[in-house]
């Protein structure tokens, strides 16, 4: 194998040698690229942070007040002791990346996670061709096939609608960053008023904040007592159900946003009454697409499908190999119903510490270069 | 088709009991009694004899979905769903049909049975063809034989109820037993009265609830009949127009199974039903539940199975008497009736002295028409504390514990609580390790739940019980992702996992056994608790284990 290795799995997460520096981490390192803001890739306790610009604000209500993180518009190349950095679109959530490390010619992508269908709260997936590609596999087997989102948010919109003429209310779970926001981009806001829980509202904020269109919504804890909700739409994170919180909204029907939601078994043992096939992850034919499409001769699968995928490209001709990575992908999401007693403390109903505007100079002080 | 997958979806799509019941009765009352019919026969679970091997099925759709094998195997790994895999593999479809449920079933379904397999693939690819996903996904589970869509059979009856106007129990008995899906079949079970006797007929079992407060709750002991919970096959033996035959609580006729029992019903009178126990029994003595499933585990049952192990049925109840269903009176008078019909002066034991089995039970008073039929026992007492004493004893009696029956109670449909109760003894316990996992099936399917346990064995580990159950939910999570990232090895979907996590389980009762690589099989495993503030090398070893054998009477 002529082929340098750009990035190896080490203890701590993915790191490349040549430049010093570690991909999404998950035990805490001096220089940390941060591929999106999600918790299984974007942890607190490195030193110094590399992000897409456009995910700032999201990545701030993650990593601890005053953390250094630089952050670099996507496709703008730095060098980082001889090896060239870039960020490209992964499409996944608002500043999503994926990572593009060259040294000597030699051209390495790490995708994170990513998705190509638009999404109109981040920018596009970007192709990038590379010579070894590293990427996620969350829905790596042949039975993930998403539908047309336009389809899929009209069963939402028939469902609200439904269900507002039963008199109930919709409460609408998915993950807080991301779903969230692209869910209430989808909905038809004009079926009834929206309410959030504080997890969705707080990073809400931050999506508004970075420039990103959403309907109005309202804080559901900020509403008096006894405030009728049938018809409405609220819009959860998963580990909000089967908390005292939903008590809150009368008579409800409950649906759950997620690609998992494909395979019957996980929407039942959600104790949900719909599930909707709406990921932002790539689909099986998605993830082959973009494999084939980047040119790699090489394929390194992080999460997911892993062992499946890569014997799947072996038995193309692709060679391709894994790495035992800590990243869940959307695995958390088929958590069965939890209890009451263990809501993440991460999505607890509280909008407070809106994103920190506060100490941005120490970015400026300590720079990931 | 088109109705029918739309009822599924709807009962799919809800987790609502009323809601589903409002489907049913929606369908129920725009479909024709053919298409009805048919309906009450898939969501009551009951499904036609095989009309294609499944493997010729799997071959047929890897070729259609244009995958390798493994991946297919991959795929239904991940959904724990053969119908369910099949449809999410298969290409877009484009096309959905609108012809009936009778339609579909009639021409195209039931003839697959015996055809060619050339014809098989020929017709199975021209329903895929025409049919749109979700229709497939319902062609297929009535295909695989295995349509269940999370209705019981309580919530098919109140649908039925509602749509016809009669008592949810008149709906249950009429569902009861073999039937044909006909139109007619429909009409008659939503009709005001029939006068169809099949005289196969069963009567819906009425089932316990587990007792789990202080027994003090019930009120006067006089007012209960309490008897031994016996480890058997509760059946109902059906004597009528001069032919016998024996049900299973699971709705299955088992008549052949059991011909001696069959043989000895002829000296009971026609118009007799008989709710029991098949136990395996020899002399005075129940022998250990395992040797009864060796038995039905045979198709054919010879001479000498039936002379290794001998069954009787202790009889609990008397649901038809002269032809007459006496099922709303008092438990008291069908007990006075079961005994006089079995010529037995009241059967029972001294839990003064607990030698049930050697005396009582082969006492003079005992002595019936037959040995084949026995009255369930009755243990007197004057008190719970006596109650609670006798239960205690249930081990050595190789019973389960008491069942609890108010004297005054009729003989209810299905599983209710209030009347009748379960008390079991306390089950045993043992610390075991986890070894292998594997995935569970519906709504299991992406997690790794079913577990097998092995204890110490000179060092080793050895395989000692498979449970599925007991666990929460987080838990099942937290070994999950142990599984995930502490896999020795994999034998197809069964992963060799390091054996560090140690769990209390429960079981019901313990036995000898040839077939297990530790020597012992144990009933109804489950985990009772996660031990882990106990490291792997203090779990139970294979002696402690098998040292509860001697705590039974396994003679």
């Amino acid at each position: 194998m002529a082929a340098q290795e750009l990035v190896k799995l080490t203890d701590a997460g993915l790191y490349c040698e040549a430049g010093d520096f570690y991909i999404d981490p998950w035990r805490p390192v001096g220089r940390a690229i941060i591929t999106h803001a999600h918790s299984d890739h974007a942890r607190p306790g490195n030193t110094h942070y590399l992000a897409a610009e456009p995910g700032i604000k999201l990545l701030e209500t993650r990593l601890e007040p005053g953390s250094s993180i630089q952050t670099v518009p996507y496709g703008e190349q730095l060098t980082v002791k001889g090896v060239k950095v870039s960020l490209h679109s992964a499409g996944h959530v608002l500043g999503s990346a994926q990572v593009r490390i060259e040294k000597d010619g030699e051209i390495w992508v790490i995708s994170g996670d990513y998705k190509i269908e638009p999404d109109a709260t981040c920018a596009p997936f970007e192709l990038v061709r590379c010579h070894t590609f590293i990427t996620e596999s969350t829905f790596g087997l042949p039975i993930f096939r998403w539908r047309p989102q336009e389809e899929i948010f009209d069963e939402i919109n028939n469902w609200w609608r439904g269900n507002k003429e039963a008199g109930k209310a919709s409460v609408l779970f998915g993950y807080a960053l991301g779903k969230a926001q692209r869910i209430l981009s989808g909905v038809d806001a004009e079926i009834g008023p929206i309410y959030t829980h504080g997890a969705v509202e707080r990073l809400n904020a931050a999506y508004r904040a970075s420039g990103v269109d959403l309907p109005d919504t309202t804080y559901a804890a900020t509403m008096p007592r006894g405030t009728k909700y049938s018809g409405s739409l609220i819009v959860a994170p998963p580990s909000a159900q089967a908390t005292p919180w939903m008590r809150t909204f009368g008579t409800v029907s409950t649906a759950f946003a997620s690609g998992w939601m494909r395979i019957r078994g996980t929407r039942r043992a959600k104790a949900i009454d719909r599930g909707f096939v709406l990921s932002d992850h790539a689909d099986w034919a998605a993830l082959n697409h973009v494999i084939r499409e980047t040119g790699a001769d090489h394929v390194i699968v992080t999460h997911g499908y892993a062992a499946e995928m890569v014997r799947w490209l072996n038995e193309k001709g692709i060679r391709a190999s894994s790495f035992s990575t800590e990243f869940e992908g959307e695995r958390e999401e088929l958590q069965p119903a939890r209890t009451e007693s263990d809501t993440n403390e991460d999505e607890t109903d509280s909008p407070e510490s809106t994103p920190a505007e506060s100490k941005q100079e120490s970015n400026i002080v300590e720079r990931f270069l | 088709m088109r109705d029918f997958t739309n009822l599924f979806i709807a009962l799919d799509e809800t987790n609502k009991t009323n809601e589903k019941v409002a489907a049913m009765k929606r369908y129920l009352e725009s479909a024709t009694p053919a298409d009805a019919a048919w309906a009450i026969y898939f969501l009551t679970g009951r499904k036609p004899k095989q009309l294609m091997q499944i493997p010729k099925l799997v071959s047929l759709a890897i070729a259609a979905a244009g995958l390798p094998d493994w991946l297919f195997a991959e795929s239904y790994d991940a959904t724990g769903d053969m119908a369910e895999t099949i449809a999410l593999l298969l290409p877009e479809s484009t096309k959905s049909t609108n012809q009936s449920l009778s339609e579909w079933v009639e021409n195209r379904l039931l003839p697959l049975r015996g055809a060619t397999e050339q014809a098989q693939y020929e017709a199975v690819l021209s329903a895929w063809e025409e049919l749109n996903e979700s229709q497939r996904f319902i062609w297929n589970k009535l295909l695989t034989g295995a349509f269940r869509v999370g209705v019981s059979q309580q919530l098919v009856i109140r649908a039925l109820s509602q749509v016809s106007n009669l008592e949810p129990a008149v709906v249950a008995h009429r569902l009861m037993g073999t039937w044909e899906p006909t139109p007619e079949f429909y009409t008659r079970l939503v009709a005001p009265e029939t006068d169809d006797a099949d005289i196969s007929r069963p009567y819906p079992f009425y089932l316990a609830y587990p007792f789990e407060s202080e027994p003090e709750s019930l009120g006067d002991v006089h007012e209960w009949q309490a008897e031994w919970k016996w480890d058997g096959i509760r059946s109902q033996l059906i004597r009528r127009g001069g032919q016998s035959f024996i049900w299973s609580r699971g709705e299955e006729l088992i008549s052949e199974r059991f011909p001696e029992l069959i043989e000895e019903s002829n000296i009971l009178p026609n118009g007799t039903v008989i709710d029991g126990e098949i136990l395996p029994w020899k002399e005075a003595n129940v022998l250990p539940f395992s040797q009864l499933q060796m038995r039905i585990g045979r198709k054919n049952v010879s001479k000498k199975m039936m002379e290794d192990v001998p069954v009787i049925i202790m009889a609990y109840d008397l649901l038809e008497f002269e032809g007459v269903d006496i099922r709303d009176r008092p438990l008291s008078e069908r007990r006075e009736l079961l005994e006089r019909l079995l010529r037995g002066l009241s059967c029972s034991a001294d839990p003064q002295q607990m030698t049930l089995t050697e005396r009582d039970l082969s006492a003079p008073s005992c002595q019936r028409i037959s040995t084949r039929f026995r009255i369930s026992p009755t243990v007197e007492v004057d008190s719970w504390e006596a109650m609670a004493e006798a239960r205690g004893n249930a081990r050595t009696l190789n019973v389960e514990g008491l069942m609890l029956k108010r004297l005054s109670s009729p003989y209810k449909v299905g599983r209710q609580r209030g009347d009748w109760w379960k008390w079991k003894v306390n089950p045993f316990t043992m610390d075991a390790v986890l070894i292998y996992a594997q995935r569970g099936s519906g709504k299991r399917s992406t997690w790794y739940t079913d577990y097998t346990f092995g204890i110490w064995d000179n060092g080793k580990l050895v395989p000692v019980a498979k449970a599925y159950s007991g666990l929460t939910d987080e838990e099942i999570r937290q070994v999950d992702l142990f599984v995930r990232q502490n896999t020795l090895e994999k034998f197809g979907p069964v992963r060799t996992v390091k054996p560090e996590l140690v769990f209390e389980l429960a079981f019901e009762g313990i036995a000898k056994s040839t077939r297990h690589k530790s020597g012992i099989a144990v009933r109804f495993p489950r985990m009772l608790r996660w031990r882990q503030d106990k490291p792997a090398d203090e779990a139970d070893t294979l002696e402690t284990v098998a040292a509860l054998l001697d705590s039974q009477n396994n003679s």
